[in-house]
Formats: structure tokens, C-alpha cells, sequence
């Protein structure tokens, strides 16, 4: 072990002294430091999928917020019951920026907080007549929604209500589709679980129900982009110009006819690999169609999954790939002409989701930028394996960390920028240190693609470059301390 | 700076042709609807037969204005000097209150679950309890530690204080950390029954542990407590102390987060900013009395003042508006005994003076308010004493109690005549309400947007939570110079909506 890693190994178990034995054992193994064997196999020691410790602050959510709030939501044609009490889908409501076209209300029920708002009585003798009721009145108010979802919150699970047949009983009645899902907040150790939980509900109600039209030889589905700010329109803009058919997109501005047909796709094409990699698999074995992993974070990458993407058809496609490419380069150099020497050697601490902290590595390489931090939320084995390859040597990757863990580590590391979500931002407002949400893009966006590049590097470089942060620096006080 | 390449973002890059084709074009796989059908059910959604159907609605709430009980409880306990707020039940529940409150205020927020999962349901909840406690007394360091339950804790039926007791017994946390409780279950009131359950714990708990409560000096007799309860507004807790300090009375504020939701970017970043003091608590229960400027936030903890305590209380809805505040300033002279400070007469004097240069673009007006029922109470207030005329009256946290108050209010005055308060009702009912029935003004949270918006009446932001606009929450609303800001966003909206609408030859410079 060089001594830089073995300072890096020093670093981590100070910090990790705080903790009282058993929390410090569990701590322990959810770091490691990269290192050349790693980057080279990849097989890393992490662990990860675990439950979280009690009472430690962590920045992990929940089943339903997986569920209802990754996965469901953003079907813009389908009402999503937040079934149960109300704060869960109040607190969901409109803050995730997955966009969609339609008229908020009549045919897009997206930015819409819908629930049985459980009382008392509910809990007591059960909700399950309620949620027959409330399907009607949807149908009532509703009247174009194709579907509706029951996004179950902690009670339903736990005092046995029987969504399952109050579904079935009232699509029969009203005729479009009812969909439970079981994803209370208790199930699993994270939102990852609810991602699946909310991925085997559109496998069992929805997948490979209905058929195309017309199937061509250039059908593809994009999988697993929640069209954050735009992002799965700035993505499918690419695939269409090098004359590819985006048959569906799941879930992003999706419709529930788009759940039902992906399975004539030619080939699947997946950008957040941790939520929907489950139903690449099943359409995989159940039809047949292949899937392969792509990242539009940034020009290297993008251009190297375009490639890959064209590889998988003909000269045609392939021709139209680098033609594209060609026109694409022109911006893109222009953008990284501008920013780059902006930020050069910048260092960034990355704590996301399942999937951007190594999906957007090389978007900010692009700019010069460095990752020396990074891990996931809700990140499973098969994430952190693809993540050792991506990142340089000496680099911490944590599982799970503490909102402690990481603003003891930001300063330590003396980062430049700092990506997480809005529970982080504001502590590091507080530390002066940038930081910009990598789950909302801080109510900007697009990111995906070439379009989304210019933005991101826009976004990085007001943040990590503004005046603001030299105010912290206070004339009065001799220094300011971080 | 250099040139500036071309960047489009959100805002206008859809706009563009190439990608307003790309949206047509993905229709194809949409199946959508048609855009008649989509015509027709957005007419059928404005029409008196909806409004009907929507009004009938027993069971289904779209779009509700409240949030539920654990969120007040973490507002609560931030109120006090460092004070952990720890969340009993699934892990999800403080990830959403967290983020919740910090895309208010825009700052952190911090807070801790017990995180229960699956096997919690059949075992109960203890050893997570109790690893919690341990685990976020050693990383955060809280001087007390304020535990509330979110669903899965109060379904199963955890007992909070067998469960306290044991960690205490077992070493997980020392005798000396205060550890209140509530039981805030999600399915019973809203978030401000939350906020009042755990305010009213912590004072208990702090006077009862309390054991030299006869140490309080004379100052301490001679202090007046001050209650601002679930309050979305910092700057309310600056201009009550300000009100305060002109009197020249001795005050403790029992619960303050004004600190924690308003604390310096100064380089560093500490966990707990100011707050009520701990041992201000129990002597709070020596002082003259209680004021508290909300009541339906605090019902319980304002019974357990006026019981336990046996001190005078004086409650009143959020002081917006001239008459409001007299009453305030009123109160305060009479448990103190201090008279009125000239200064703030003057001050009066100053906002009735700018209430009477606005009068002509508030007489008259409309308006629809959506909100808490402290909150909604002192609006009406306001808009009676300056003409306005509300008409929807929103409360989805409010009792019958709150809705024979505000009907009282509403037929003290003859701009209340149309109003209506609708209690239990949600954003969606307000919806039919406004396009049914315009009014000039709507006045509410960031939620009530899209409602607004239907309706296409412009939106005036007060309440909570503001999501889109920014440190609204910092100028206060309540007391005169409160009553001047809430005039100001009110009028300029007037203002600024004649403007947007004027004809060319009425586009005036002077008004």
C-alpha cells in the first residue's frame, strides 16, 4: 500500500473513531480506497445493500420514495395513489423535476399529490373499502387517466389490507388498469428495494401487454431515465438523429402504453442500471431482446455509448453515428474550451442515488475536474464493481455514509465541489464549500447528452467559480476555519 | 469574462422546433389522447358540474394543503438548544421531513431515524431505539434528544418509554441527556398537531425532571414566555424580539428555531444554532404568563401551561394586520404591566399611514386564502381591516372550532359577507373554487400554485412551505412591520398584474 493510500486508510478510521464499537465494525466495511488491483477487476470488498445503522443520519430514503417517487411517478398518464397517510406523497409532491408534456390535472398527473390521506379509522378496521372509493372518485375527476397505481406507505402493509384484490375487483369495475404495489417504507434497507418492488409491479400488470403497430429494425427503448429536467428528451434527440425509433421511454414523460410495447424493441438501452436493470433482464428472458448499459453524462462517454449503441446495428446507423459525432464535436469543444481551464484540478466529492456518482465521472473529467470521493446511497455489489475501473487510484468510495462521515471527509479531502442532494446542500453553504444537487440538477438541467453537457458545464462552473464563496472570508476574523 | 457560448437549458431548449417535433413524434407511442378529448375534459374540468362532482368527493384528497404530524415534531424540537430531533420508524419518513423543511428554508436540517425495517414489524422496535440513541448521541452530540414516532412505530404499538428507560439501563445513553417523546402518528391531525405534541413534551418533561425550579431568581418571575408555534417564518421570531425588547420586558421564547433555519455561512458548520435554552424551561414556569401567537398549533401545550403551570395565557392566531397587532402589543402590556413604548406607536402610526397611501388598490378585492388556520385567521383579519374581501377560505387542518372562529370573524364585517371557509377541503376543491368563482388574488403556499394557475389568478406567497420563492420566510409577517411586508407583496402583486395588463394608453407611470 503506498503511503498515500495508507493516509487515505488513516483518514477514514479517525473519523470512523466516533462510533461506538458496533456501529464503527459496520462503518468500517463500507470503505475502501481504490487502488490498481481494484481498478484493474474491479472486485471490490465494499459492502453495500445493508441496512443502514440506526440514529446515524443517513441520507437513504425509503421503499415508496423508490417506488412512488423514482420509478411510478413519472407515468404521466396514470393517477399513483400515495395510499395510506398523507405526509409521504406531500413531501413527494413535485420535487423530483421528472418532466412530462400533457395538461397538469386532465391528461398528466405527474406534479399531483393524490392520496387516501389515512385517518384513525383507517388504521383500525382497515382502508381497503376506501381505496375502492377512492378509484371511483379518481374515475370521476379523472376522467382520461389510463391507469392508476397504489403506492402503499408503511400501515397498509402492516394491518393486512388486501390492495391486491381491491385492485383487481375495481379494474374490472372501472376498466383501466389498477396496480398495486407493495412498497411500503419498512421493506428493504433503502429506495433500491422499492425500485425493484415497483419494477416487478410493471412486469406482472403492465410489460409486453400490448402490441406495436408497426415494429421496425431500429426499435429501441430508453430504460430507467426519469427525464430530470428534460434529460430523456436531450437523450432521445441523439438516438433519433442517428436513425434510431425510441419506441418507449420508462419512465420518464412515459406513458402507460410505453410500459406495455417496450418488449418489441430491438434493443433495450439502459441509463440507470441500479433501478430498472430488473426488467432488462425479464424482457431479456420473456422476449428476448437484448440490453446493453449507456451514459450520456458528458462528451466522452456519450460519444463512446453512441458508438457502442450504432455498433449494436448497421453501416447506416453506424454512418449516421459519426456524422453526428462530427457536428456534436464542434460544440463541445467549444464548451469545453470555455470551462475547462475554469476548472482544472478541481476536486469533487460525488454522493448520489445507484448510479451518477460513476455515470458522471467522466463529464466532469471532461472539464478537468477530479473525483476524489464518491459512493452510493442505495448502490448495490454490481454497482460498485462497475465503479472501481472508472476512478483514479486513491480515490475514497463509501457506501452509505453519515451526513458526519461526509462533512468530515469534504473537509479533510479540501474539496471543491460537492454533489449530493438538498438534505447536504445547505450544510455546505454553511462550510463554504460549492456544492450543486445531483439529484434535482438544482432545478436546472438538462444533463443527458450533448445538449445537457453545456448545462452541466455552465452549472459546475457558476457554482464552483461564483464571487459568493470569497464573502465567507469575513475582513473581521482572522480566518475562516474549514 | 469571455464570450459566451450558446447554452440553452430547461427553460427554452424544449421550445425549439427540433424538439417540438421530437415530442410529436413520440406521441405515436403514447397512445394519447386526442387533443379534443384532452380539450373536453379541461373544459369539463372548469365546468359547475364538476365542481359539483368534486365537492361529492368522500374519500379520494388531491392536492391537500398539510403535511403530516412528525414533520411539526422536527420543527419542535429544533426549537431548542441543541436538540437532536430522532424520528422512531422507517428511514424514509426523516428523509422526507429533512428535505422537506430544508427546500423552505433552504438550510440543513438535521435529524435521525431509528431506521426500522421488516423485521421491526414482528419484533418491535427497541434494539433500533436503542442503537439509534447511542449511535447519534456519540456522532452528533446533542444536549437532549426529542424522539417522535412516524407510522410503522405507532402502528405496531412501540412503547416509547419502556423502550427509553431500557437504553438508559443498558449504558446506550446517559441519565443526563433529556429525552422527551411524542407519539406523532401520521394518520391523526397534521403537521402542526405534531408540533404540539412534542412542544408540549419537551416542556413537560424538562419542568418535571426539573429539580431546583424554586432557583428561579426574580428576574425570572418578572419574564413573560412567548409561543410562536409551527412557524414557517424566521424573521417573525427577530421582529417579536425586537416588539420585545422595546417594551423592555424580560422574555423566553419557548420553542425558538430561528436559529437553527437561519444560521451564518461563516465557514463552518456546527449542527445546532440557538435555540430555547434548557434550563430556561423550568423556570418559564415561574413567569408572568404565556402568550402564545398561534392557537391551533398549540392547543395541548397551551392546556399544559395554563394546568401545570398555573399561568396566565393569552393565545391568538398569527398577529397579521393593525388591530392584530394592538391586540398583541396589548397583551403584552397587561401581563407585564408595561405600558405601550411610544416607539412602536409611532411605528403604527407609520404602517396605517402606508396601509392608507395602498388603500385604493386593496378596496375591493377579492381574494381566496389557502393555509393553517392560525395563519388563515390572521389574514382575514387583515384583509377586513383594509377592505379586501375574502371570499375561498381553504383550511385542510381545520376543526369546527377554527371554522365558527373564522365564520365570526367573516360576519364582524361587511367585506366578509361572501366569504366561505371550507374546512377539510384540499388544493383541488380550491381549484373549483377559483375558476368557478375568480377572485382578484389568490394567497397561499407555493402548493397553491397550480391551482392558481388553472385559474389564471395571480398568486401572493404566505404560509408554508414556500418552495419557489426565496427568503420570503426571513421578513417577518406578524406586528406592524410585519403587516407592512404582507401589504407590500399584496399591493405590488396588484401593481405589478395592472401593469401586466394594462392597455397601451393606461400603462402608467405613477400609481
Amino acid at each position: 500500500m503506498s503511503t498515500d493510500l495508507g493516509s487515505k486508510q488513516n483518514l477514514i478510521d479517525e473519523m470512523l473513531e466516533v462510533y461506538p464499537d458496533k456501529a464503527r465494525k459496520d462503518r468500517s466495511k463500507h470503505y475502501e480506497i481504490n487502488d490498481e488491483n481494484l481498478i484493474n477487476c474491479g472486485k471490490c470488498s465494499i459492502k453495500s445493500n445493508m441496512k443502514s445503522r440506526p440514529g446515524v443520519m443517513t441520507v437513504r430514503g425509503c421503499a415508496y420514495a423508490g417506488s412512488k417517487g423514482v420509478v411510478w411517478g413519472p407515468i404521466k398518464d396514470m393517477v399513483h395513489i400515495s395510499h395510506g397517510p398523507v405526509g409521504c406523497g406531500q413531501y413527494s409532491w413535485g420535487t423530483r423535476r421528472n418532466y412530462a408534456t400533457g395538461t397538469l390535472g386532465v391528461d398528466n398527473f405527474t406534479a399531483m399529490q393524490i392520496t387516501s390521506d389515512f385517518q384513525e379509522k383507517d388504521i383500525v378496521f382497515g382502508g381497503d373499502k376506501k381505496l375502492e372509493e377512492i378509484c371511483r372518485e379518481i374515475k370521476e375527476m379523472f376522467p382520461l387517466a389510463k391507469g392508476i397505481s397504489i403506492q402503499s406507505e408503511c400501515p397498509v402493509g402492516l394491518i393486512g389490507d388486501d390492495i391486491e384484490a381491491v385492485a383487481k375487483k375495481m379494474t374490472a369495475e372501472i376498466g383501466i388498469p389498477i396496480i398495486p404495489v407493495r412498497c411500503e417504507g419498512f421493506r428493504g434497507v433503502s429506495q433500491s428495494l422499492g425500485h425493484h418492488i415497483a419494477n416487478d409491479a410493471i412486469r406482472d400488470f403492465l410489460m409486453g401487454r400490448r402490441e406495436l403497430e408497426e415494429c421496425g429494425p431500429y426499435d429501441v427503448s430508453i430504460i430507467g431515465d426519469y427525464n430530470i429536467g428534460g434529460d430523456a428528451w436531450a437523450s432521445r434527440i441523439l438516438l433519433e438523429e442517428m436513425g434510431l425509433r425510441v419506441i418507449a421511454q420508462w419512465s420518464g414523460d412515459g406513458s402507460i402504453n410505453e410500459l406495455a410495447i417496450a418488449h418489441k424493441s430491438k434493443l433495450n438501452l439502459i441509463h440507470c442500471f441500479r433501478s430498472m436493470n430488473y426488467m432488462c433482464t425479464t424482457m431479456e428472458r420473456e422476449y428476448g431482446v437484448p440490453w446493453m448499459e449507456y451514459n450520456f453524462f458528458g462528451p466522452t462517454k456519450t460519444i463512446e455509448s453512441l458508438r457502442a449503441i450504432a455498433d449494436r446495428f448497421d453501416d447506416h446507423i453506424r454512418d449516421n453515428c459519426e456524422k453526428m459525432i462530427e457536428k456534436y464535436r464542434i460544440q463541445m469543444d467549444a464548451i469545453i474550451g470555455k470551462y475547462r481551464p475554469r476548472l482544472e484540478g478541481k476536486k469533487v466529492m460525488l454522493l448520489i442515488g445507484g448510479l451518477r456518482p460513476r455515470h458522471t465521472i467522466g463529464a466532469y473529467e471532461d472539464l478537468g475536474m477530479e473525483i476524489v470521493a464518491a459512493g452510493y446511497e442505495f448502490g448495490h455489489k454490481d454497482d460498485y464493481t462497475r465503479t472501481f475501473p472508472d476512478l483514479k487510484e486513491g480515490t475514497i468510495i463509501y457506501d452509505d455514509p453519515s451526513a458526519y462521515e461526509l462533512e468530515e471527509l469534504a473537509q479533510k479531502l479540501d474539496i471543491d465541489l460537492m454533489g449530493a442532494g438538498v438534505k447536504e446542500k445547505y450544510v455546505y453553504h454553511k462550510m463554504g464549500i460549492p456544492f450543486r444537487q445531483m439529484h434535482s440538477w438544482d432545478y436546472s438541467g438538462p444533463y443527458h447528452g450533448f445538449d445537457g453537457f453545456k448545462v452541466f458545464a455552465r452549472d459546475m462552473d457558476m457554482t464552483v467559480n461564483s464571487p459568493v464563496w470569497d464573502l465567507l472570508k469575513d475582513p473581521q476574523r482572522k480566518a475562516v476555519s474549514v | 469574462m469571455s464570450a459566451k457560448p450558446e447554452i440553452a437549458d430547461f427553460n427554452d431548449l424544449f421550445l425549439s422546433d427540433e424538439y417540438k417535433e421530437l415530442l410529436e413524434r413520440k406521441k405515436a407511442f403514447e397512445a394519447p389522447c386526442t387533443a379534443a378529448e384532452v380539450e373536453e375534459a379541461s373544459a369539463y374540468s372548469k365546468s359547475e358540474a364538476y365542481k359539483e362532482k368534486n365537492f361529492a368527493r368522500n374519500s379520494l384528497v388531491v392536492n391537500p394543503a398539510k403535511a403530516c404530524q412528525p414533520l411539526g415534531s422536527v420543527m419542535a424540537a429544533l426549537g431548542f438548544e441543541k436538540t437532536l430531533p430522532f424520528l422512531h420508524g422507517s428511514q424514509g419518513c426523516t428523509a422526507y421531513f429533512r428535505s422537506h423543511l430544508s427546500r423552505h428554508f433552504k438550510e440543513p436540517v438535521p435529524a435521525v431515524s431509528s431506521s426500522m425495517t421488516e423485521d421491526g414489524a414482528v419484533f418491535g422496535g427497541m434494539r433500533n431505539l436503542i442503537e439509534g440513541l447511542e449511535n447519534s448521541v456519540a456522532l452528533y452530540k446533542p444536549e437532549m434528544v426529542a424522539v417522535s414516532t412516524t407510522c410503522m412505530a405507532e402502528v405496531i404499538g412501540d412503547d416509547l418509554n419502556a423502550f427509553i428507560e431500557t437504553a438508559r439501563q443498558e449504558g446506550a445513553v446517559g441519565k443526563d441527556v433529556p429525552i422527551p417523546y411524542a407519539n406523532t402518528p401520521s394518520f391523526v391531525g397534521s403537521h402542526i398537531t405534531g408540533y404540539d405534541a412534542m412542544l408540549k413534551s419537551i416542556l413537560s418533561y424538562l419542568y418535571e425532571r426539573s429539580e431546583d425550579v424554586a432557583a428561579s431568581s426574580k428576574a425570572d418571575f418578572a419574564k413573560l414566555n412567548l409561543i410562536l408555534g409551527f412557524e414557517p417564518y424566521t424573521g417573525n421570531f427577530a421582529e417579536l424580539k425586537r416588539i420585545l425588547s422595546i417594551f423592555g420586558s424580560g422574555y423566553t421564547f419557548l420553542g425558538d428555531q430561528s436559529g437553527n433555519f437561519d444560521s451564518p455561512a461563516a465557514g463552518e458548520y456546527s449542527y445546532y444554532y440557538g435555540g430555547t435554552k434548557l434550563s430556561d424551561v423550568p423556570k418559564a414556569a415561574s413567569a408572568l404568563g404565556t402568550i402564545s401567537l398561534q392557537k391551533y398549533a398549540v392547543k395541548k401545550t397551551l392546556e399544559y401551561i395554563q394546568s401545570g403551570w398555573s399561568q396566565q395565557v393569552v393565545s391568538m392566531p398569527t398577529p397579521i394586520g393593525i388591530r392584530a397587532t394592538d391586540r398583541l402589543l396589548a397583551a403584552i402590556s397587561e401581563i407585564t404591566g408595561l405600558d405601550v413604548p411610544k416607539e412602536l406607536t409611532e411605528e403604527r402610526g407609520r404602517i396605517v399611514d402606508a396601509l392608507t397611501d395602498s388603500h385604493n388598490y386593496l378596496h375591493g378585492k377579492r381574494v381566496a386564502l389557502a393555509g393553517d388556520p392560525d395563519l388563515l385567521l390572521g389574514l382575514i383579519g387583515f384583509c377586513l381591516e383594509t377592505g379586501m374581501e375574502p371570499v375561498h377560505i381553504v383550511c385542510t387542518n381545520g376543526d369546527k372550532e377554527f371554522q365558527q372562529e373564522a365564520e365570526g370573524l367573516l360576519s364582524s364585517s361587511p367585506y366578509g359577507e361572501e366569504g366561505q371557509v371550507h374546512i377539510g377541503r384540499d388544493l383541488w376543491h380550491m381549484r373549483s373554487l377559483l375558476i368557478s368563482d375568480p377572485v382578484d388574488l389568490a394567497i397561499g403556499s407555493s402548493h397553491l400554485k397550480y391551482a392558481a394557475k388553472d385559474a389564471n389568478i395571480p398568486l401572493v406567497r404566505l404560509g408554508f412551505p414556500i418552495f419557489d420563492r426565496h427568503h420570503m420566510h426571513r421578513y417577518p409577517i406578524i406586528g406592524y412591520q410585519g403587516t407592512l411586508n404582507v401589504l407590500s407583496l399584496i399591493v405590488n402583486t396588484v401593481l405589478q398584474q395592472l401593469d401586466d395588463q394594462a392597455p397601451e394608453y393606461g400603462f402608467d407611470l405613477v400609481r
